[in-house]
């Protein structure tokens, strides 16, 4: 895909808006680019951000290079993020990040043949109390080990699900929490873009909140 | 109710697991009440005035006193409120818990602190890796704007306030409050030089205060039961409640909001329930990965305030508590914190960005057997061109305390378990396998 939809472009409009000055406006337009394109940050994607803020291409990029979470090489279908900083590393995630790799044949920082995962050593994602931790398409794991995480990649690659959720991972895959979740989160993921109501990332079983964008949209925004 | 139970960030969760987020129980144990007070019986300077008298130190990691720092905001207009919840300090886990269990208390606090200093704009900087607490306070957020305490009248009283979540996108220096809003208007995260402060410059060049999620989080209950008695919990420079995420190695990891004050060994042994496996307690960081580690010789029975921590060489930060048994070889624990800032560096401060990533190289041969014995002088050598003196509080040689960070583990184990590197360093393997 090349240009916007024009349901994607009036996306964007209403990200703009959200702030008083458009260039604001980057980063959330860089998420939606992505989500355009399956999770891939493309040079089109960009070029588009930059009309839609009024900077030129090589300051999108420039923006977009400084955060990690831009994946201009592309990414996935699955993005496995393991931390690896310092209370994960005391508890053993190096040997959870060996099982992930392994079993999807998927070095760090490496996206896969297929395109079914990307693997990736993140520093800390702020789950030390649940150590070791993993995310999926930004969606949390608690409480990881080795064996399970293995278990993880496998029901990814079989079941290949439409959107994660991280409740539901946390029950299959997870253990020990950094604290008390409470009642299950309606929403989950449906590319490796944190998936949030006024982006249109997030998706799944709840009306879509007052005010915001339409909750269960799939990624390339449907019909236009 | 002992010193240490007085919950008043935590007390809602922990009592209604299953709804403590939604705007339904948070009215039914008074919420909201703190902000229709304000608006209808107090002049916006007597709530900032309650700030100033309740003593409260800012929660992200510099304790700088919030009332003074709201002090400083410069009159013009418009002025913007900004929210740090970009959380990503190693070790720290409070926020992510604020914002997914009780939005509604820091969104309460955002409209108290908007009222409290004329400003109708504020801005939510989540972390990217955060999207679950971002969905509860995005839900949060609309269900205040529906029940009227968001949006352009407010509670009927004409105070008009309005509120925007934005997400990072993986990047921990964005957690330093220039950097923050140079992400925040759409540019690289790039700290920026101090003056002008964000108070006078900050976000579109505006007066800006940035003010940590716990630190808000504070403010209905200030409001509510009045400053001066918030000033009485706990020590006199250390007030209030304090959120501690505690992990590593310690048998019950988790946040505990407790009142300061009481010491490292009631800490880690009595609320955190001891070293697990039978092992011993080696050492512990005290405040973030930033903050020089602690040792049961000399640390273990001072207590847990800002100034004694500071006293002893250290900081309580953002309140991450990490702590490691005697299995942890120190060498490859400092290259992980080490690797973790290089990772970070933004690159505009030569020492940082060049720095940084010597040390982790170093550190990385000592850990490996390639080590030679010049490299634990060297390590030294290199942090003080970081950070000259290697002092406490560090001095820097950057624009912002990233680089410095990067040397507190070398100081630490260059301090207290120098044979532990040379051995390293003589044996050519790791002594601890």
């Amino acid at each position: 895909m090349s240009e916007w939809s024009a349901a994607i472009r009036e996306r964007a409009r209403a990200l703009v808006a959200r702030y008083p000055d458009r260039r604001s406006a980057v980063m959330p337009l860089l998420y939606l680019a992505m989500l355009t394109e399956d999770g891939d940050l493309t040079e089109d994607g960009m070029r588009q951000v930059a009309e839609h803020t009024g900077l030129t291409p090589a300051q999108v990029q420039s923006v977009a290079s400084f955060y990690t979470m831009y994946k201009r090489e592309g990414v996935g279908r699955y993005l496995v993020s393991v931390c690896t900083s310092i209370s994960c590393m005391l508890l053993a995630a190096h040997d959870v990040l060996d099982a992930v790799a392994d079993e999807t044949g998927v070095p760090h920082g490496e996206t896969g043949e297929d395109g079914t995962f990307s693997v990736e050593h993140v520093e800390c994602i702020g789950a030390c109390g649940g150590a070791p931790a993993v995310q999926v398409n930004y969606e949390l794991i608690e409480g990881v080990t080795p064996d399970k995480a293995r278990e993880l990649c496998r029901w990814l690659r079989d079941g290949r699900p439409e959107v994660v959720f991280s409740d539901e991972m946390q029950a299959l895959f997870g253990g020990q929490r950094s604290f008390e979740w409470g009642p299950k989160e309606p929403e989950g993921a449906v590319a490796a873009v944190p998936a949030i109501a006024h982006l249109g990332s997030a998706a799944g079983s709840s009306s879509p909140p007052s005010g915001g964008s339409p909750a269960a949209q799939p990624p390339g925004g449907g019909s236009t | 109710m002992t010193a240490t139970s007085t919950k008043i960030l935590t007390g809602r969760m922990d009592a209604h697991p299953a709804d403590s987020h939604t705007i339904e129980r948070y009215l039914a144990t008074g919420g909201y009440e703190a902000l229709r007070k304000a608006l209808e019986t107090m002049a916006p300077e007597d709530v900032a005035a309650e700030l100033k008298a309740s003593n409260m130190r800012g929660r992200g990691g510099a304790n700088f006193p919030t009332g003074v720092k709201w002090g400083f905001l410069a009159a013009t207009e418009p002025r913007y409120l900004v929210v740090n919840a970009d959380e990503s300090e190693p070790g720290t886990f409070k926020d992510r818990m604020l914002l997914e269990r009780d939005p509604h208390q820091m969104i309460e606090g955002i409209a108290l602190s908007c009222y409290a200093l004329g400003i109708r704009q504020a801005f939510v900087y989540v972390r990217g890796e955060y999207p679950r607490p971002a969905r509860r306070v995005e839900r949060a957020i609309a269900e205040a704007y529906r029940h009227g305490f968001l949006g352009n009248d407010v509670l009927g009283t004409g105070f008009a306030c309005d509120v925007v979540v934005h997400l990072g996108a993986g990047a921990y220096i964005c957690g330093e409050e220039t950097a923050l809003l140079n992400s925040l208007e759409g540019r690289r995260g790039e700290p920026r030089i101090k003056p002008p402060f964000p108070a006078v410059e900050g976000l579109y060049a505006r007066p800006t205060i940035v003010n940590n999620v716990e630190t808000l989080s504070n403010v209905p209950w200030i409001v509510t039961n009045g400053g001066a008695q918030y000033a009485t919990i706990g020590p006199e420079t250390s007030a209030g409640t304090r959120l501690f995420s505690l992990s590593g190695h310690v048998a019950k990891p988790g946040n505990y909001e407790l009142v300061m004050g009481l010491t490292w060994r009631e800490f880690i042994y009595d609320i955190g329930g001891g070293i697990p496996n039978g092992r011993e307690l080696k050492a512990w960081i005290p405040g973030g990965a930033s903050a020089p580690w602690f040792v049961p010789d000399p640390h273990l029975d001072t207590p847990v305030t800002i100034d004694d921590v500071g006293k002893h060489g250290s900081m309580l930060g953002s309140g991450a508590v990490v702590v490691m048994d005697d299995t942890t070889c120190v060498v490859r624990a400092a290259m992980n914190i080490v690797q973790f800032f290089a990772h970070e560096s933004c690159g505009q401060c030569t020492p940082c960005r060049e720095g940084t990533g010597w040390l982790q190289r170093m550190l990385w041969r000592i850990e490996n057997g390639a080590g030679r014995p010049v490299d634990v002088d060297l390590l030294l050598d290199v942090s003080d061109n970081i950070s000259p003196g290697l002092k406490w509080p560090p001095a820097m040689t950057t624009i912002c305390p990233l680089g410095p960070s990067a040397v507190s583990p070398i100081t630490t184990i260059t301090t207290y378990f120098r044979d532990e590197v040379a051995a390293h360093v003589e044996e050519g393997v790791c002594p601890l396998g």
